[in-house]
């Protein structure tokens, strides 16, 4: 595909943010992101808002307007973009898709969440609307409780081992201590994964991904516009998209994410590039199996390798290929809205070099959203 | 779920474990869909009975429930491959958490589910316990 440059990104520090409202938090981000790319509000064609539940966390539908409203771009057009987990993801694709169109040449893409202005049962029950709200939730299934059961099955199947689960964590942790918008910065080990409180076994409190206040923006840009602007474009070079069922227990097989397996399919094509051309990975560990079935399904490790590819280091910084630098869901924080334009603000800033303390050497990155437990995924390659 | 209709138009499957079998393809659907997704427009759904008799695929415990579910927990939530071929997402009942195991064969039994609130509607429908000896 022809490629799409990524000419500024903002982030804002995730975590608990109390007295940051909803729409603040995404106009914080979208500052920083069109300051980063040098431009004016006036150059900008259109807005896309990841976010997943805005109606249930903050009472509030019609965020497309609300943002584009708070954001002073009116009357631009501004759409919001919803696919659980994945909606920042697919807000991200639907900027390159609108930008490869030919409709628009400047594209501002966000994506928010404000987890934390309501109780944790009502967050947990929200999370749980992305799986099959009639067949899985009201039979008392929770959204930790299926990575729970996929979790099981893979160390049934594999021989994937609690330890290896454990390790993703403490890694993500590692990497976090050196992202100053990360939700957590604090070491944990192996031991205090274990001895942390069960949540639904096998999985405990540090296998999880934290609830989290947070937004994250990027201005897209035509290749040829791009050049106006900014002398370092980084460039989406691949997007895929796909779905599953939503259910479970309508997977043919659970510990596979097929829709990660066809969506990296359609973006390593477009990119024509291979799983082994990949150097640096955002992947979706909203649970520490997560990031072992993203390994997997991606490509980057031979399905059921991916628990022992984590002990062995590969996927550290150092490793063969760092995954989650920033820190992942896990230990930056996942506002579910946010998550996947987060995911492609590290990928370029990792290879423009701004990476700090983090930084690895790399010059083609990957970023993988997933919404449910794997009804949809989202894949962007990016390089220099 | 607080809605009657929703709860009702269930009734059946929730209660009896009828769900749809494609008669051109043979594909069998539970819970119950009215479009195969093989076959599309040429499939035609039949109901099919299901026997209740299935084994566990994988399983968890519960111990953060959602709401409505507070003075069950902790319980266990269980993926039940059915001997018809489909999966189900289910309670595991009558049985110990440390006694459940992939692999072992189930029932179904006929229990509440949940309630909303002290005086909303109590919604009943199939969990899964142990099997007899078959």
């Amino acid at each position: 595909m022809k490629r799409v440059a990524v000419i500024g990104v903002g982030l804002t520090k995730f975590g608990e943010l109390w007295e940051t409202s909803f729409s603040q938090l995404f106009v914080e981000a979208g500052a920083m992101a069109i300051n980063d790319a040098g431009i004016d509000g006036s150059d900008i064609d259109a807005l896309y808002v990841g976010n997943m539940s805005g109606g249930r966390f903050v009472d509030q539908e019609h965020i497309s307007c609300l943002i584009a409203d708070h954001a002073g771009l009116t009357p631009i057009p501004a759409t919001r973009v919803e696919a659980a987990c994945a909606s920042g993801g697919l807000a991200i694709r639907q900027g390159v898709m609108s930008i490869l169109s030919g409709f628009h040449d400047v594209v501002v893409v966000g994506g928010v969440e404000k987890m934390t202005d309501v109780v944790t049962e009502k967050t947990t029950q929200t999370l749980a609307t992305a799986s099959d709200s009639e067949w899985e939730a009201f039979m008392g299934m929770t959204f930790p409780g299926l990575y729970a059961l996929i979790a099981r099955r893979h160390m049934h199947e594999y021989g994937t081992t609690r330890e290896q689960l454990a390790m993703v964590s403490v890694k993500n942790h590692e990497n976090a201590m050196h992202n100053p918008y990360a939700q957590f910065h604090s070491k944990i080990t192996v031991e205090d994964v274990l001895r942390s409180p069960l949540v639904a076994d096998p999985l405990r409190l540090l296998d999880c991904s934290p609830i989290t206040d947070g937004a994250a923006c990027v201005v897209l840009a035509s290749e040829e516009k791009a050049r106006e602007f900014v002398d370092n474009p980084v460039y989406i070079t691949g997007s895929g998209q796909a779905s599953s069922t939503i259910a479970l227990h309508d997977r043919k097989k659970i510990t596979v994410t097929d829709a990660t397996v066809n969506a990296a399919k359609e973006a390593y094509a477009r990119a024509k590039r291979e799983p082994r051309d990949i150097q640096v990975a955002e992947v979706h560990d909203a649970f520490t199996i997560g990031e072992i079935l993203a390994i997997e399904g991606l490509g980057f490790v031979e399905i059921g390798k991916g628990g022992k590819a984590t002990e062995e280091g590969e996927t550290a910084i150092g490793g063969r290929i760092p995954v989650n630098t920033s820190g992942g869901l896990k230990a930056k924080g996942h506002p579910v809205g946010a998550t996947g334009v987060a995911q492609v603000v590290e990928i370029v800033l990792q290879l423009r070099g701004e990476a700090g303390k983090r930084q690895v050497d790399a010059d083609v990155g990957l970023t993988h959203n997933v919404g449910g437990s794997g009804g949809t995924a989202v894949v962007h390659i990016l390089e220099k | 779920m607080s809605s009657i209709p929703r709860f009702w138009r269930n009734m059946k499957s929730r209660y009896n474990l009828i769900g749809k079998r494609c008669t051109r393809c043979g594909e069998i659907y539970f819970p119950p869909r009215n479009f195969c997704s093989n076959c599309r427009r040429r499939g035609e759904l039949e109901e099919v009975q299901h026997s209740g008799k299935g084994e566990v695929v994988s399983y968890t415990v519960i111990r953060t429930p959602p709401e409505g579910f507070e003075r069950q927990a902790p319980y266990v939530m269980a993926l039940v491959k059915l001997d018809e071929g489909v999966m189900v997402t289910t309670q595991i009942v009558d049985v110990s958490p440390e006694e459940v195991e992939i692999g072992m064969r189930v029932e179904s039994v006929f229990r509440k589910i949940q309630e909303d609130g002290e005086a909303g509607l109590i919604y009943y429908g199939f969990k899964f316990r142990p099997a007899k000896e078959e």
